[in-house]
C-alpha cells in the first residue's frame, strides 16, 4: 500500500527542496512519524515546544480535510492523495534569500507555467 | 528610505523583509505586518489625519506602504450613524452602526484590504493578481485591479449569489467556480499560489491585506470624537476583521491619540457556519472546522484562517460570541433596514441579529456605547428576501382607484390587527 505526499512549499526548507514522497503510513500519527524521519530537520518545526503539531498545519486527503474524515482515525487507502498545507500558506518562500525577485521564482506572468517565456 | 513595516511571525516573533509570504519558514504560523509606531508618532496625530483625504488613506502612516505611496482608489471613511430606532426596538440607548454598506467602489469592507494588498502587489512587481472569496472580496479585487490594470484570477465557490458573480465579471476578470465550498477553494488558492507568480491577496499577500481592516477601526474612534467605544460586535467569517479592529484600537491607545479603555469584542457567525462562535462558547482553544450550510455566504468560511486569533481576542476582551438561524437573519435585514434605513446583506442580518440577542441576553448593557458592524449591502443577496414581498397589482391611474386601493389596505391592516372594520 502507498499513497502520494505532497509538501508545501515552506517544508522545503528543511527536506533539501523535496516536494512530493510516496509514503507505507497507515494514518495521519504513522504519516508524520515517516515525514519526520525522512526529514530530521523538519522535526522540529513540525512540533511546538509540548511536541504538538502545529495546529496551523493543515492534512487533506483527496481534497478533503482530514479532520473531517476522522483525522487520526482514518485509515489511508492505497493511492490516496494527501496535501499537506499550513494554514493560508502559499506564495514562494524567498528560501533566505532577502531580496524578493518576482523572475525568479515560479511562473513570471500570466500564463503559469513554471517555465513561462511570456515575461 | 527604509520602510516602517515589516512581517513578523504571530507564534515564534521571527521577523521577515517585506515580500509576498503568509507563513513563518520555522514553524509554519501566520505572518502579521509589524508598522512602526515610533516612526508614525510624527506623522499620525489628530490635526494630521483631519487634514484628510476623506478616506481611509488619512490613516496612511499606519498602513503598509511606502509614505509617498498615492492611492488610485479613494476606500473608506464610511458614516458611522447613531442608531436610534433599531435600539429602542432590541432594548439599547447608545447604539451606532458603522455603515461599510456603502462602503465605496464596491459596497462592502473588502475594498480597505484590497486597496492594500493591490497597493504591494504593485510594489512586489505582480501584473496577475486574484483571491479566493465568498463574493465581497471577488468583486473588490475585481473592481480595483481594473483601475490599476492588473489581470485577475478569482475562484470562488460554485453556489454564489448571481448578484456576487456579475459584480465580478462586469469588471472584466476571469471568474473560476469551483465546485465545492470556500474552504476547498482557499485550499487550491493556497496550490494555486505555490506554483503561480500571481498575487493572491489573501493568501501570499494576506498580512497585508489584514491591515487594511484596520482603518473600520480608526475611522470608528474619530468618528466618536477619538473614543473609545464600550463594545464592537462584528461579523465573522476568517476571523480577521475583528482581530484587526482590535490592533487598530491598541495602536490608537499606544500612539496616545484615544483614552486606554478594554474594548468588549463581540463576534456574530451565522448557526450554519459558526467554528469561531462555536469554540467561544466552548472555551475551546483550536476550532473544530465545520462544513458550511447557510444562506450568510460571504461568511460561510468553516476553517477560519485568523480563528483561533479571533476567538482569543474575543475572550481576552470579556465579550462573547453568538451565532443566529437562517430565519433570524432574514427578519435582521428587514429590521434594520425598516428602522435605521439600511439595506444590508446577509452578513449585515448575522451582525444585528447577533446585536439583539446580546441585549436580550444582557451580555450588553443598555446604556453601554456600542458600534455594529455593517459590511456589506442588501442589493448583493436580494435572494435572501425572494417571496419575502408580494407583488402587488397595478392600480389604475385614477384618483377613485388609488382611494379604493388605500381602503383596502387600511381593512387588511385591521384585520391583520385583529381590530374590527368600521
Ligand atoms: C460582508 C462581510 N462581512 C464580514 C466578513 C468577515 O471578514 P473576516 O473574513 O475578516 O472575518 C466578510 C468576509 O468575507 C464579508 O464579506
Ligand atoms: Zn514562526
Amino acid at each position: 500500500m502507498s499513497v502520494k505526499v505532497l509538501l508545501p512549499n515552506a517544508f522545503q526548507k528543511h527536506t533539501d527542496g523535496t516536494k512530493e514522497i510516496q509514503s507505507s503510513a497507515h494514518n495521519l500519527p504513522e504519516l508524520i512519524t515517516e515525514i519526520e524521519t525522512s526529514f530530521p530537520a523538519l522535526k522540529t518545526h513540525l512540533r511546538d515546544e509540548q511536541g504538538q503539531v502545529r495546529r496551523f498545519i493543515n492534512f487533506y486527503v483527496n481534497e478533503e480535510d482530514i479532520r473531517f474524515l476522522g483525522n487520526e482515525k482514518y485509515d489511508f487507502k492505497d493511492g490516496d492523495e494527501v496535501l499537506v498545507i499550513p494554514s493560508i500558506a502559499g506564495g514562494c518562500s524567498p528560501h533566505g534569500d532577502t531580496r524578493f525577485a518576482p523572475s525568479q521564482l515560479c511562473c513570471c506572468s500570466y500564463c503559469g507555467q513554471e517555465e513561462c517565456s511570456c515575461a | 528610505m527604509a520602510l516602517a513595516y515589516e512581517l513578523r511571525c504571530r507564534e515564534c516573533g521571527k521577523t521577515y523583509p517585506n515580500t509576498p509570504l503568509s507563513i513563518c519558514d520555522a514553524c509554519f504560523s501566520p505572518l502579521e505586518v509589524h508598522c512602526d509606531l515610533e516612526a508614525a508618532r510624527g506623522s499620525f496625530t489628530r490635526e494630521k489625519i483631519a487634514q484628510g483625504p476623506d478616506s481611509m488613506w488619512r490613516y496612511k502612516a499606519l498602513l503598509p506602504v511606502p509614505e509617498d505611496y498615492v492611492p488610485a482608489t479613494p476606500a473608506g471613511w464610511t458614516p458611522l450613524l447613531a442608531a436610534p430606532r433599531l435600539a429602542s426596538r432590541i432594548g439599547a440607548k447608545n447604539l451606532y452602526i458603522k455603515n461599510d454598506a456603502v462602503c465605496l467602489p464596491t459596497l462592502s469592507f473588502k475594498d480597505r484590504v484590497v486597496s492594500v494588498a493591490l497597493a504591494n502587489a504593485q510594489i512586489f512587481g505582480f501584473d496577475t493578481v486574484g483571491c479566493s472569496s465568498t463574493g465581497n472580496l471577488a468583486n473588490a479585487v475585481a473592481a480595483q485591479a481594473a483601475r490599476l490594470g492588473l489581470k485577475t484570477y478569482i475562484l470562488v465557490p460554485s453556489d454564489l449569489e448571481p448578484a456576487k458573480i456579475l459584480n465580478t465579471q462586469v469588471y472584466g476578470a476571469k471568474l473560476v467556480r469551483i465546485d465545492g465550498n470556500y474552504d476547498h477553494v482557499n485550499r487550491l488558492c493556497s496550490q494555486i499560489a505555490e506554483r503561480y507568480n500571481w498575487g493572491f491577496v489573501n493568501v501570499n499577500l494576506r498580512p497585508y491585506y489584514a491591515e487594511g481592516s484596520k482603518t473600520v477601526g480608526y475611522e470608528i474612534a474619530e468618528q466618536l470624537g477619538w473614543r473609545l467605544p464600550d463594545n464592537i460586535v462584528c461579523p465573522m467569517a476568517g476571523g480577521s476583521l475583528i482581530t484587526k479592529i482590535k490592533k487598530a484600537f491598541k495602536e490608537l491607545i499606544a500612539l496616545g491619540l484615544v483614552e486606554e479603555k478594554e474594548v468588549r469584542f463581540f463576534g456574530a457567525q451565522a448557526t450554519g457556519c459558526s467554528p469561531i462562535s462555536t469554540a467561544v462558547k466552548t472555551g475551546a482553544d483550536h476550532i473544530e472546522p465545520q462544513r458550511p450550510s447557510t444562506i450568510a455566504r460571504s461568511l460561510a468560511i468553516g476553517n477560519p484562517a485568523d480563528g483561533i486569533y479571533a476567538a482569543r481576542a474575543i475572550r481576552e476582551s470579556g465579550g462573547w460570541a453568538e451565532d443566529v438561524s437562517d430565519v433570524e437573519i432574514v427578519s435582521a435585514i428587514q429590521e434594520l433596514a425598516e428602522t435605521e434605513g439600511i439595506f444590508t446583506e446577509t452578513a449585515g442580518g448575522v451582525t444585528t441579529a447577533v446585536t439583539a440577542r446580546l441585549y436580550a441576553h444582557g451580555r450588553i448593557k443598555a446604556d453601554d456605547l456600542t458600534v455594529t458592524c455593517i459590511t456589506g449591502n442588501g442589493l448583493k443577496t436580494t435572494d435572501a428576501l425572494a417571496g419575502a414581498y408580494e407583488v402587488e397589482r397595478a392600480v389604475r391611474p385614477r384618483l377613485s382607484d388609488f382611494e379604493a386601493y388605500i381602503e383596502e389596505q387600511t381593512e387588511d391592516r385591521a384585520i391583520l390587527e385583529g381590530a374590527s372594520v368600521r
